[in-house]
């Protein structure tokens, strides 16, 4: 009886699925104008990029003195315009990209570190004040960070207590550690909202079956909850990595102007104002500041995605 | 300072703080008693709590205060902040180019995100078509400023053109035009790049409600032969409204607070600064922090409604 019965109904649900599921779909794209958009769009958010790409494996003249378009009939590749552009001493884009490693790995790792820890206290331990403190966080999630600028910028230069300096010329660390702190503070609280909201769905059995045993906070957090929160923690690193590598303002106000401590996009923002012309240089600059996030991005786009939606209200 | 010495210097701060993270916890997790239990409370929640304290709420409260003060914070001014971007020429400019920019990119990045994810559902080459669409939400948008500044490359009409979209103006027997230089067209032009990094984002979001929909719904109205736009308009639509309101508030939001495209396209000049620009024109290029101040909480004011409209939809899209 078993046996006999699945077989039956299998042969219409088979026939029906791909017709509702894949037949919608040929027939959105065999409708001509349907295809028509949709390959526009495509072409149009691929264009403006390809054109950049290509100019910047074009020899400098020919970029100065002829469209991207005309490089299919006269195909000249050259990988000077990236040497000249990495190492040459005016742009010398091989530092800023070291100083923007530098600025971006602490300032994913120290956020995520602190988020996991308040996230796992949100959740897991009783203290007075808990859910009065974790709607505060919450809430300064949609502060944007140009509120708080001044006067952070003015506790870092001239810090209360006898604090030592953290901006100018002679702050201890060359300077970095005013980019690293901003950026930790501005991606905290989303860190731990996110994360939170991934340590409460750990069953509560979990957590009490370790303290029967035992287990202290620390060794439950450190045992249990980091190798769960895994994917939660890729997703949010991946998100905290692409928006401190791509940001501008940050680098620009706590950076103060030095160039010693400043990343890629301040020093590609600049050329782009005082070299305007120089597309060979701009083009190649651009993709040596792209290459990162993208290869982050394709290889993550998983976690990527699923971030998405939820960091979209943070800065 | 040289490659080695910075990378040492992150070397330093790293293994300082994973150091003094984990001697902490080791030395909270021998106390074992009550006491103990608050003292790893303390230990796992004031860290955080303190750096938001000191480096949001307090700057946030402080940013306020300053707004009512005068360029160099030592005099009382009142409103007069405030006053001068509702009654200076420029400012005023400064407001309407952030409504427009406000109004324009999130209404045409989430109809061409729609339109594409559902053009693409379930074809062939849904993958790479959708890559393709998102890659600019990867890139920097000083990047993704720099790719369309040189799309936008001016040479006079008589010359050969490097820029893509004078070259199509030639191509069409026009003349050439100074696409981020003349007003007020130019601000449409830096909002194209906006729209362009955006509709990745909305085209995510909205493909994944879109396969949501249940498929008893999409099949009942087409055995009442509803089809083509119609389907669109009276089935997809309204199924996925939730998420397009979130869409269209979170673009908004970002919006906003769009700095970057206008610094590095246009450094704020014929007429594009927008609020978050002229913020921070004011305060660390003018050096007037009272107006700076005020602009950063008239951008605040104006975030807020949006955000907290935009988190009750997200949780009503939850609760679904």
């Amino acid at each position: 009886m078993t046996t006999s019965t699945p077989e039956v109904p299998t042969a219409p649900v088979r026939e029906q699925k791909p017709e509702t599921r894949a037949g919608k779909a040929h027939r959105a794209l065999t409708n001509p104008v349907a295809s028509a958009v949709a390959v526009i769009i495509a072409v149009l958010w691929t264009i403006p990029t390809a054109g950049l790409l290509i100019s910047s494996f074009r020899p400098k003249g020919d970029v100065q003195s002829s469209g991207w378009w005309t490089w299919f009939a006269h195909p000249d590749v050259t990988l000077e315009n990236y040497r000249a552009v990495m190492t040459g001493s005016d742009t010398d884009l091989a530092t800023y990209f070291i100083n923007s490693i530098v600025i971006t790995i602490p300032a994913v790792l120290i956020p995520i570190s602190l988020a996991v820890m308040a996230a796992y206290a949100f959740a897991w331990m009783k203290f007075p004040g808990r859910n009065i403190l974790f709607v505060a966080v919450f809430a300064l999630q949609i502060v944007p960070i140009q509120v708080t600028m001044i006067p952070l910028l003015k506790l870092y230069v001239d810090p209360p207590f006898g604090f030592p300096q953290l901006a100018g010329s002679d702050a201890f660390g060359g300077g970095f550690y005013t980019i690293w702190l901003s950026h930790a503070i501005f991606g905290l609280p989303l860190a731990i909202y996110l994360l939170h909201n991934f340590m409460k769905e750990v069953p509560a059995e979990l957590v009490e079956a370790a303290r029967v045993d035992g287990a202290g906070h620390v060794r439950i957090f450190t045992r249990i909850m980091l190798p769960l929160m895994a994917p939660a923690i890729a997703a949010f690193g991946i998100f905290q990595f692409l928006w401190v590598w791509n940001d501008l303002l940050v680098a620009l106000v706590f950076a103060g102007g030095n160039l010693d401590v400043s990343p890629l996009t301040v020093r590609l923002a600049e050329l782009s104002g005082t070299r305007g012309q120089d597309w060979h240089l701009l083009a190649a600059g651009a993709f040596v500041s792209l290459i990162v996030p993208l290869v982050v991005f394709l290889a993550g786009q998983r976690y990527f995605v699923r971030g998405l939606l939820a960091g979209s209200v943070k800065g | 300072m040289s490659t080695a010495e910075k990378l040492v210097q992150m070397g330093i701060a790293i293994a300082l703080f994973f150091g003094v993270v984990a001697v902490v916890l080791f030395l909270a997790d021998r106390v074992r008693s009550r006491r103990g239990e608050s003292l790893q409370t303390l230990v796992f929640v004031l860290p955080a709590v303190l750096l938001i304290a000191v480096g949001l709420l307090y700057p946030a409260i402080r940013t306020l205060y300053e707004s009512f003060l005068n360029a160099g914070s030592t005099q009382f001014v009142g409103l007069d902040n405030y006053q001068a971007i509702a009654t200076n020429d420029s400012l005023v400019k400064v407001l309407r180019n952030t409504a427009i920019w406000v109004i324009i990119t999130p209404i045409a990045a989430t109809l061409i995100g729609l339109v594409y994810a559902v053009l693409v559902d379930r074809a062939r080459f849904e993958k790479t078509a959708k890559a393709l669409v998102f890659m600019p939400m990867a890139i920097s948008l000083v990047g993704a400023s720099l790719i369309w500044k040189f799309v936008y490359d001016y040479r006079a009409a008589e010359n050969d053109q490097i820029g893509l979209a004078n070259q199509v103006l030639k191509w069409l027997g026009m003349d050439t035009y100074r696409f981020l230089l003349n007003e007020p067209w130019n601000t449409l032009f830096l909002i194209v790049i906006m729209i362009w990094v955006q509709a990745g984002f909305a085209m995510t979001i909205l493909s994944a409600s879109i396969r949501a929909i249940p498929d008893d719904v999409v099949e009942a109205a087409r055995l009442d032969g509803v089809t083509g736009i119609r389907m669109f308009r009276y089935i997809t639509v309204p199924m996925i409204r939730p998420s397009l309101i979130v869409v269209l508030t979170t673009i908004s939001i970002t919006t906003l607070k769009v700095f970057d495209i206008v610094r590095t396209a246009t450094g704020g000049r014929f007429g594009t600064s927008v609020l978050a620009y002229e913020f921070y024109v004011q305060s660390f290029r003018s050096f007037n922090f009272g107006l700076g101040a005020a602009l950063a909480v008239l951008l605040f004011a104006l975030v807020t409604p949006i955000v907290l409209y935009n988190i009750r939809q997200m949780r009503r899209l939850e609760a679904r």
